[in-house]
């Protein structure tokens, strides 16, 4: 199987709060919380779209679209 | 479908705390949806009371928000009216347990084909902090400022002896795994219990100085295994997840409809 490859990261901001769990599990350090405390993709070419933050976000907040 | 066309979207963001378990579970249990395909018209969601049985505010499915503890009563109306339909009962631990321990252990001993899950976050949130009979011995609450002396249940032993015949437990840690174990406990024709150790980092958490949202959920990767592991045998205070029984008896649906044919029967 080929490996998925991002297309983008959806994030809903207003429905984020900031808890942290998507950046603290990313096992590639793709993600970051911004200075209001919403999360942000900062490194999205290091992202191998394992949908970990997605499928741990307890907000519905983020999400992974592949190619 | 995506996970989001199950969700009523106007209600979000909803209103559990940051970092709330709860919120997994509802990901989770989408996800076990959207993947056996079913439709929304053919689930009906039952809860009771707490912060857990707010889920049923935000899936749009058939949903009944109902009372403290009676979410199985009124869920065994549902099914024995509507038989076909899946009924998805998302409880708290006080709710299911304390309030609803009644409910809950004649529902599994009836083997009517509902799915309860257990959102297990050892506190009542909603009210403040107040110690559940799932907060165990020597925690801290908001009502057992100098620990708490009462001992907990053990949810998947309670529920195998109250006759449930499916029983699992998984946390908000191990998603997927979550997410099979719903799926197989939505399939399952007869009672399921599905036990989910969930993170309360606002009054469990902070009370007894578990850390953030993160650190409890690490704290269940540290402190489960899967059922029969040799990490088991040689540390038992590790918490077992996984299927702890999946059998096949007669359902309480069914075996209604077989009441109502012999009496039909006699009567004609």
């Amino acid at each position: 199987m080929a490996k998925p490859k991002l297309k983008e990261h959806h994030i809903h901001r207003d429905w984020c709060k900031g808890c942290g769990i998507c950046v603290h599990y990313c096992p590639k350090s793709v993600l970051e919380l911004d200075e209001n405390d919403k999360v942000c993709a900062v490194r999205p070419e290091d992202c191998i779209c394992c949908r970990l933050c997605e499928y741990r976000c307890p907000d519905l907040a983020i999400e992974i679209e592949t190619e | 479908m995506a996970i989001k066309d199950y969700i009523r979207e106007r209600f979000f963001p909803h209103l559990w705390c940051p970092g709330c378990g709860h919120g997994i579970v509802l990901n989770a249990l989408l996800r076990a949806v959207e993947r056996m395909g079913l439709k929304k018209n053919d689930i009906v969601m039952v809860s009771g009371i707490g912060c857990s049985s707010r889920i049923s505010g935000y899936v749009d499915f058939h949903t009944l928000h109902t009372l403290h503890g009676r979410a199985l009563a009124f869920a065994t109306g549902v099914k024995l009216g509507h038989p076909e339909l899946n009924i998805l009962v998302p409880m708290g631990d006080g709710d299911a347990l304390a309030i609803g321990g009644n409910h809950f252990i004649h529902a599994a001993r009836r083997n009517i084909d509902l799915t309860a899950i257990v959102m297990n976050n050892r506190i009542y949130g909603m009210t403040g902090g107040q110690y559940s009979p799932l907060s165990g011995y020597g925690m801290l609450a908001t009502t057992a400022p100098y620990q708490n002396i009462d001992h907990d249940f053990d949810v998947v032993a309670l529920s195998t002896a109250a006759g449930a015949s499916f029983v699992a437990r998984s946390t908000t840690y191990h998603v997927q795994q979550l997410t099979d174990i719903l799926e197989k406990a939505i399939n399952h024709k007869g009672f399921s219990v599905v036990e989910v150790l969930s993170q309360c980092p606002t009054y469990f958490g902070r009370k007894n100085r578990l850390g953030s949202a993160t650190d409890m959920m690490d704290q269940f990767k540290e402190t489960t295994t899967p059922i029969g592991s040799k990490a088991k045998e040689k540390d038992p205070t590790l918490i077992e997840r996984g299927v702890f029984v999946e059998k096949d008896i007669p359902e309480y649906c069914a075996e209604y409809d077989k009441v109502i044919e012999r009496a039909m029967k006699k009567g004609a």
